[in-house]
């Protein structure tokens, strides 16, 4: 039997809103072993960063705490400021989601690292402390430490500020160290490089950790044993390769399936352009409605210029879905905002239906502009807040068609059913809304003109797994009913391989590799599209386990 | 190093700025209408050849181009130019701005002290009765007429309760100046506290704090060391300039309380068509503005490392 570190017994969560008590955690019960990986699971606000936070005593003033939380024998609930600033660091240490935000941006690194190293181990020379500074970089794999102790976060990488992140934690040598979406703002390979730090980092000193995850790929990697939340409550909990082969419980299955994978592109799916291809090879090639030829986008900061796109060749036939995906900065968003206008070309043309955006007037960019659709990345900021959801999208339809009144709110509401929100929804506010809802309501807004293209950034990137699944699903629906073309850009290879015709892969700026879906993701020619395809953990733990072993050899 | 290229980049369009702006004064002042060489005399008209040897001596028979040029020529040796009464701009200068200097850096003292205290303060207890009664008092002291605010204190705080003179400097420094000063830095300080208040809330939020309490940090180190170094940035920009706007409207408080600075001087070149004085006053001002902006990149420089 193993020795158990961590012992959860009915704990309790309640918020105080305005004089209203709102409970997110109704009394959950949960053990950690010594040197285990727990992986929490569940939804956006199901309790499971809350539950976390209460274990540490992060949360706000208006949160009471009941039930109990036993460390090493000792109870972690109810402790004073002074027992909780002992135990903080030394028994438990937390590692959070969006690293750059977590470090001080005015302090270097090495400062930040010896502050936590004095807060521990009080007493320490100034050497001593550089010199653990030093060790605790060595250990998170950190490259370079002496030279890039002096840094500031801002002059490191992502990955690099995660992995200072984490010295800081280890610190105080922790027993246990939980960890809130440790790397779902990192890019698949660094996400990859993270995993395999903690990994290592428990096999060494034998701590323990609790991941908090909504990525069944990251639990597959990593976890030992799963949590399934869903509303503040436990669902099921069961060692990892068990959940993911004999689920018991209906949600967990429910969110199982909601996972796209790589390869499992259900065969029934076919878009607009698949079928009218099929006509015949007769047929003559239509006009493609996105032309991107030799586009270059130079940013100049402080002097120097810099290329955010460069040299970049792409064209989309009517009714096809061509994806873009690469890592953050590889350029993939701005080629996007190039195409409707949005970024400063400095050399190359963007032609949508044969016109180009440089040549075009006022009143010709216009009706260019009614030919497009637009989807962001976060439709809590995309949707003006002021707006119903129904005149949120009337508008484009009051602009560019002049419609009014009850003609117009028909067409809208016919809209907003196809999204799948009929009914009472138009009259809600965004705020009313779920993140789902919201960008269902963004997609309803951008076919409301019947565009020819639709261009979507990054539109499933802020949901949970299961909604991202109903959106897409809607989205495919639309694309089948309507026909548009689309430019889908994401960083996902999973959902771009659920959903496109043909993919791009960028990387720095450039296309290092295009072609059909299928033969991209079959047979990659270039080895970064390669690198990519392995990075992305896969949602079975055996599987993974054997492609991480292939790896390491 | 980056920031004396930076600086020095910054001091070189400084220079154009100057130069313009003591160019659009002179021409404003010079613009005025009536001839002061004239109304030198007063009722009876000056003879001929006295106006035109003024005239030559206070250079204003050259082209108005030349004339500004010779002034900025003088500037730089730091030669003002002297009055139509014959007396250099610079001495009466020189005997007025270090009353209005230490009047200024007094306000601004009181400004930074008490201002970011109490913006701390309002932050730390933000939503208590100490939040609201901050904010309050700096809405309440802040709308009040720099004028009435100064009466009010002369005659409360000076002529009923005599905790400080009433008017001048006999007391000296620091006693004649801290009434004047309270009053010239009410309006700073009502600013800065806003400022500080919700500068600090947001960065309490922020996820490095969170990150510092995981730490184990202690409060006071958090608030002290993390938090008060960001919310500095901009209490550090408003402060740095607010200096040069404090030395600039010290003209209504030296009136009231009676200080012999460059606030009444400019107030008596502009009745005396002293056109000399008023240019001379103005360009010293505008240099010292120019200065703290100077001195504000620095800091801004010195204190946020994503700027280098």
């Amino acid at each position: 039997m193993t020795e158990t570190l961590l012992s959860v017994n009915d704990l309790s969560v309640t918020f105080d809103i305005d004089g209203t008590p709102q409970t997110v955690v109704p009394g959950i019960s949960f053990d950690i072993a010594v040197n285990e990986v727990l992986a929490v699971v569940g939804e956006s606000g199901s309790g499971k960063s809350v539950t976390a936070m209460a274990l540490l005593g992060l949360l706000p003033r208006n949160a009471t705490i009941t039930g109990s939380a036993t460390l090493h024998g000792t109870e972690m609930i109810g402790l004073s400021d002074t027992e909780r600033k002992q135990r903080l660091g030394s028994s438990a240490a937390m590692i959070f989601q969006d690293p750059a935000a977590a470090l001080n941006p005015l302090f270097s690194i090495g400062f930040q690292l010896a502050e936590s190293v004095r807060s521990h181990t009080p007493g320490l020379s100034r050497a001593e402390a550089h010199q653990r500074v030093l060790e605790l970089l060595a250990l998170v794999e950190f490259p370079d430490p002496a030279n890039k102790i002096t840094n500031y976060p801002h002059q490191l990488s992502g990955g690099q500020c995660q992995r200072v992140v984490i010295a800081m934690a280890l610190a105080g040598d922790p027993d246990l160290l939980i960890a809130d979406e440790p790397t779902t703002a990192l890019d698949v390979t660094v996400q990859a490089e993270i995993l395999d730090v903690l990994r290592r980092m428990r096999n060494r000193l034998r701590s323990s950790i609790l991941l908090i995850t909504h990525d069944m790929g990251v639990v597959a990697d990593i976890a030992d044993r799963v949590i399934v939340m869903r509303q503040g409550a436990i669902m099921e909990t069961a060692p990892v390769d068990e959940l993911f082969h004999t689920p018991t419980h209906d949600y967990t299955r429910e969110l199982l399936q909601a996972v796209p994978q790589i390869g499992k592109r259900p065969s029934a799916i076919t878009t607009k352009a698949r079928t009218s291809k099929e006509q015949g090879p007769n047929a003559p090639e239509p006009r493609p409605v996105l032309e991107v030829e030799d586009l270059v986008v130079e940013y100049r900061r402080r002097g120097r210029g810099f290329k955010a796109v460069d040299g970049v060749n792409l064209s989309i036939q009517p009714g096809e879905i061509l994806a873009i995906v690469g890592e953050s900065g590889s350029g993939k968003s701005t080629t996007a905002l190039a195409t409707i206008g949005l970024a400063p070309v400095t050399s190359g043309t963007v032609r949508i239906l044969g016109k180009s955006f440089a040549d075009s007037g006022h009143s010709e960019l216009r009706s260019l502009r009614e030919r497009i659709g637009v989807v962001f990345q976060n439709p809590a900021t995309s949707l003006n807040p002021r707006f119903t959801v129904r005149n949120a999208v009337a508008e484009p339809l009051r602009i560019h068609r002049g419609m009014r009144g009850r003609g117009l709110y028909d067409v809208v509401d016919e809209l907003l059913a196809n999204v799948g929100l009929g009914g009472g929804w138009g009259e809600r506010y965004p705020h009313e809304l779920s993140g789902g809802q919201r960008q269902r309501v963004a997609i309803a807004r951008a076919v409301a003109l019947k565009p020819d293209v639709l261009i979507a950034d990054e539109p499933t990137s802020a949901l949970d797994v299961s909604v991202q699944a109903r959106v897409l699903d809607v989205f495919r629906e639309l694309q089948k009913e309507l026909g548009f073309a689309c430019l889908f850009i994401s960083h996902d290879l999973a959902v771009v391989d659920s959903l496109s015709d043909r993919v791009a892969v960028m990387q720095q700026g450039r296309v290092v590799e295009q072609g059909s879906r299928s033969q991209v993701f079959g047979s990659p020619i270039t080895d970064y599209t390669r690198q990519l395809l392995n990075a992305a953990p896969l949602p079975d733990p055996i599987a993974q386990r054997a492609r991480r072993q292939a790896r390491a050899s | 190093m980056r920031l004396v290229a930076g600086l020095g980049a910054r001091f070189a369009g400084l220079l154009f700025v100057f130069l313009g702006v003591t160019l659009a004064i002179y021409l404003l002042v010079f613009a005025l209408p009536g001839d002061p060489i004239r109304a030198l005399g007063g009722d009876r008209p000056l003879p001929a050849n006295v106006v035109e040897t003024l005239r030559e001596k206070y250079n204003l028979n050259a082209p108005l181009w030349k004339q500004y040029m010779d002034y900025v020529l003088g500037l730089f040796r730091g030669d003002f130019g002297l009055d139509f009464r014959g007396r250099s701009v610079s001495d009466q200068m020189a005997a007025r701005w270090p009353v209005t200097i230490a009047l200024a850096l007094t306000a601004w003292a009181i400004e930074l002290v008490v201002g970011i205290f109490l913006g701390v303060l309002a932050a730390l207890k933000a939503g208590t009765a100490i939040d609201k009664a901050v904010l309050w008092s700096t809405i309440i002291f802040g709308a009040v007429p720099v004028f009435v605010l100064a009466v009010t204190a002369q005659l409360v705080l000076g002529a009923r309760l005599k905790l400080f003179p009433v008017a001048g400097i006999e007391a000296g420094w620091p006693m004649s100046y801290m009434l004047p000063a309270l009053v010239l830095a009410v309006f700073g300080l009502a600013a800065i506290s806003r400022l500080m208040r919700d500068s600090v809330i947001d960065n309490l939020r922020a996820d490095y704090v969170r990150t510092a309490r995981v730490k184990g940090l202690s409060r006071q180190r958090i608030v002290g060391v993390h938090v008060m170094r960001n919310s500095m940035v901009p209490a550090v920009t408003y402060l740095a300039t607010d200096l040069g706007s404090l030395l600039g409207s010290t003209i209504v408080v030296e009136g009231v309380f009676n200080l012999p600075g460059v606030g009444s001087l400019l107030f008596d070149a502009i009745r005396a068509h002293e056109g000399t004085t008023i240019v001379g006053v103005s360009v010293a001002l505008i240099l010292i503005f120019l200065i703290t902006s100077l001195v504000v990149d620095a800091l801004h420089y010195l204190l946020d490392p994503r700027i280098r």
